[in-house]
């Protein structure tokens, strides 16, 4: 029943940007530093942040996820499979193939839900989040590695240096067997350099468009060339047949370069420091990098030796990062949408393939980046489709019926109404009733709003409301909060407003 | 009056609200569509058919006179006696009967050997090179759809620019500045749409953005409705089901100027034969339906309805009774003033390349300079990043 209606409830207190690094960041601070930097902010958490200075709440996460690159999470049984041998591949049918095929996918959905776990359960989701930020950067795609166990491999790599050394990231992932079978330097031979990983390491990976020339690409496509992957162990592997020794010139440097030396001389330009500063700050920041601070950051980081946790530590103690223009700017992905609204409202699920498919339809389906550039994110995460499809998703899962399986329920009818499930063969149906009977979505949305309102006695709805607004929004609702008996329906507004699509 | 100070005339009516405004839900009654924009370039509706998993055009449009094509196709090849002839080489695949009426009356052009250069045989990459317009190693944000309505918007009265049915992927019209729906039935929805939350809010560009989209759900939810009883009977399938959505779109006179369908299923590996007849009836008894129902609101004459895939398929058949990816392809486009007849290049099956695929005749670009140049009267040259010529199928 409605007690009375609220016409605003003003959570954010507005800190100044005159705040100090000493003082405290407050409770709103620590909101908007938790939700930014993992999928939620809890109202433990805020408390406990919100008495920390801004570079003691930033190394706090930094150092923690530093020292969280092991995912908590037991991969696949297969993520140690070797591939199948290219002679035992040639004598196979077609028929064979395509269960092989089959499989491949089905291990990418199994992959996709074991780092859907690591994200709900890890202590750091800082760390999960720079790994899908690099592998947004790194976009590498399961359509086309195909073994998935390489997919694997990669996001271990990419979590191993998520927060370590630029320098060693990138002279991984030079070397990683997924992406040299994305980028076609598998099987790039002096005779016939591909191109597509030297471009891809300019434009994309470190210096970004018109800081190199199409001579650049070309030479550096010859100093990679040898980097391959041993087709029995799926390892990477130096193929010295095939690379070329000659003298090649990369942005006015000469030597007998190989990739490495390539992947320093791109190093060693300010605009590779500047290029990745400015992504991360529209991953973490906003989408209208402030250039003079994009200067300031990454110089801080090209001294460093490109070290990323420095780079992490300066940008979310900035100024910049607490200026109330930049408190909830940025646009969920479909991750942190689909995997926040989990973590916030504590929703377990046993089987999480309904959320793996859900983030899909909502447009971010991991290990599958649209193309080499990734997805674009920021306003393109929404469209009418999307943005319904949100919405749609958050009525099932809020509304007041069974809970049990009703995500399962929504997740196939978008599916099944976007064209895009698997084909409605015999198996897919019956694959999909059993995982729908056992896919128990389990949680207590009554219990969980309940907690804002009777912590010690006596506290009213109304009292609780400023709390859990803050828990679940990033700024204050747009539309009017009505103060229902039952805090379960404060929450169902709050997550319907438009501000619960941002962070 | 020239067309792009009509328009920017028609923005500034008030009746028409604000681009960020919550009026539209509002501005009822609005004149019908046909009055109020006589001469607005989208007055003119397209039709757009996706053949998701890139149809065989070999097998549709039948080079049965040319030797090679029984040669390559042991399993699949159609009977020379089967095929519904179109020409003295060519004839469509017996399940297109449907189409057969409108071949008749002239009002269904056949394009072959549409492809590209450099062609790329992934789905994902090759309908990226389809929806952006783009060359085949450059990347796009935009479809060439949201760039033609970024440059020339749609009345603000429209329900939108283009409406996505049956699909959640937007395609052609993805991009940012671009009203565009996807729905799968229209009652659902405005069953949905009820979840929007109009509104208008300044503190941030990412806010302003949801609450457009917010609001691009409201305005087109006030526009639609699934209320108009249809004589022509829809076919009873998936697609049929998108024809029955589109028609009703049309029908309820909100205002679009494009419409995207999808028909999925036909990336045939094995099996190709029952499969794409399967398909290709549904196609054609769609199309059938379409035209039924848009003669119905009068609005055939005022459509073009084009069919477009990511490639086509390898003409030499595979070991499996299917075909693998391609490059050149068929394409049908047919409304009432669309000037019926074969364009392009038949298959040049004696032209293979070293994976046996067949060299490109008309580039899907000159298809899209078509739409933009004949059908809705703008500039293509800048949308498609050149000049594309147009191909003939477009009455005056």
């Amino acid at each position: 029943m409605i007690k009375q209606i609220f016409s605003a409830i003003v959570v954010l207190s507005v800190a100044t940007g005159a705040l100090g690094q000493d003082s405290t960041i407050g409770l709103d601070g620590a909101r908007h530093l938790l939700g930014r930097t993992g999928f939620t902010a809890s109202n433990d958490d805020i408390h406990t942040f919100a008495t920390l200075s801004r570079s003691d709440a930033a190394d706090r996460l930094v150092q923690s996820a530093s020292a969280s690159t092991i995912p908590i999470t037991a991969p696949p049984a297969w993520v140690n499979d070797k591939p199948i041998a290219p002679a035992k591949l040639q004598a196979m049918t077609r028929e064979e193939r395509q269960v092989e095929q089959r499989r491949n996918i089905e291990h990418a959905f199994e992959l996709r839900e074991w780092w859907f776990r690591e994200m709900l359960t890890t202590p750091s989701p800082l760390t999960e989040k720079m790994t899908l930020f690099w592998h947004n950067h790194f976009a590498t795609s399961q359509q086309k590695v195909r073994f998935t166990p390489l997919m694997y491999r990669q996001n271990l790599l990419l979590r191993r240096n998520a927060l370590g050394n630029f320098g060693t990231l990138l002279r991984e992932v030079g070397r990683d067997p997924a992406m040299l079978i994305y980028l076609d330097g598998a099987n790039s031979r002096k005779e016939q350099p591909n191109e597509n990983f030297a471009r891809e390491v300019m434009e994309l990976f470190t210096l970004g468009e018109g800081n190199y020339g199409e001579r650049d690409i070309k030479e550096a496509a010859r100093s990679f060339t040898g980097w391959s992957v041993d087709r029995e162990t799926g390892d990477f592997m130096f193929r010295r047949g095939i690379h070329d020794y000659g003298n090649k010139t990369v942005l006015g440097k000469s030597g007998n370069f190989d990739g490495d030396q390539v992947i320093d001389v791109l190093l060693n330009k300010p605009e590779a420091a500047q290029f990745i500063t400015r992504k991360l700050w529209k991953e973490f920041v906003s989408m209208k990098p402030d250039e003079r601070e994009v200067a300031r950051l990454a110089a801080i980081f090209r001294e460093s030796g490109y070290n990323i946790a420095k780079l992490m530590r300066a940008l979310l103690s900035s100024d910049a990062f607490y200026a109330p223009e930049n408190r909830a700017a940025l646009i969920k992905s479909p991750v942190e949408f689909v995997v926040g609204t989990m973590k916030t409202f504590e929703i377990e699920a046993s089987n999480l393939r309904p959320f793996v498919i859900a983030s899909a339809l909502l447009g971010q389906n991991v290990f599958s980046p649209p193309n080499v550039k990734g997805w674009p994110g920021g306003e393109a995460w929404i469209n009418t489709a999307t943005l319904l499809g949100r919405k749609q998703l958050l009525d099932r899962l809020f509304r007041n019926e069974d809970r049990m399986d009703v995500a399962m329920r929504s997740v196939d009818a978008m599916a099944a109404a976007n064209g895009d499930a698997p084909p409605p063969g015999r198996d897919a149906r019956l694959q999909r009733q059993m995982e729908r009977q056992m896919g128990g979505i389990r949680w207590n949305l009554d219990k969980w709003a309940q907690g804002f309102v009777e912590p010690g006695h006596g506290r009213t709805v109304a009292a609780g409301v400023p709390e859990m607004t803050r828990v679940v929004l990033p700024m204050a609702p747009l539309q009017k909060v009505a103060i229902a008996g039952n805090p379960a329906d404060v929450v169902r507004q709050l997550v319907t407003d438009p501000a619960y699509q941002l962070k | 009056m020239k067309r792009r100070n009509f328009l920017t005339a028609l923005g500034s009516l008030p009746l028409f609200g604000t681009l960020e405004g919550v009026t539209w839900a509002a501005d009822s009654p609005t004149p019908s569509v046909a009055t109020a924009v006589g001469t607005n370039p989208y007055s003119n509706l397209l039709v757009l058919i996706e053949l998701k998993g890139a149809n065989d055009g070999i097998n549709t449009v039948i080079p049965y006179a040319n030797p090679l094509y029984a040669a390559l196709r042991p399993r699949l090849a159609i009977a020379r006696d089967q095929v519904l002839q179109v020409s003295e080489q060519e004839g469509l695949h017996p399940a297109l009967q449907p189409l057969m009426a409108l071949w008749q009356s002239k009002e269904l052009a056949i394009v072959q050997g549409v492809g590209y250069p450099n062609a790329n045989l992934s789905h994902f990459r090759s309908i990226e090179i389809w929806d952006t317009a783009s060359n085949s190693e450059e990347y796009l944000e935009a479809g060439w759809l949201a760039r033609v309505f970024a440059k020339t918007p749609a009345p603000r009265q429209f329900a939108a620019d283009g409406v996505v049915v049956g699909s959640s992927d937007m395609g052609p019209l993805s991009g940012p500045a671009v009203r565009t729906i996807a729905l799968a039935d229209t009652a659902q929805f405005l069953r949905n749409a009820k979840l929007a939350q109009p509104g208008s809010d300044e503190r941030n560009a990412a806010l302003k953005h949801i609450l457009a989209v917010e609001n691009e759900i409201v305005h087109a939810a006030s526009k639609l409705n699934a209320n108009r009883a249809f004589k022509t009977e829809f076919p009873r399938n998936g697609f049929g089901n998108q024809v029955r959505t589109a028609a009703q779109l049309v029908a309820s006179n909100a205002g679009m100027a494009t419409i995207r369908l999808t028909l999925s299923g036909f990336d045939t590996h094995a099996g190709q034969l029952a499969t794409q007849a399967n398909l290709l009836k549904e196609l054609a008894e769609g199309i059938s339906a379409l035209k039924s129902a848009l003669s119905e609101l009068n609005r055939w004459d005022s459509t073009l309805v084009m069919t477009y895939a990511e490639f086509g398929r390898r003409p030499k058949e595979n070991q499996s009774g299917g075909t693998d990816h391609g490059t050149a392809n068929a394409h049908f486009v047919t409304g009432g003033r669309v000037r019926g007849g074969m364009y392009g290049q038949p298959p040049a099956l004696n032209r293979l390349d070293g994976n046996g695929n067949l060299p490109f005749a008309v580039d899907f670009r000159s298809m899209y300079a078509t739409v933009i140049e004949r059908w809705w009267r703008l500039d293509s040259s800048n949308i498609l990043q050149g000049k594309f010529a147009a191909l003939d199928f477009v009455k005056a």
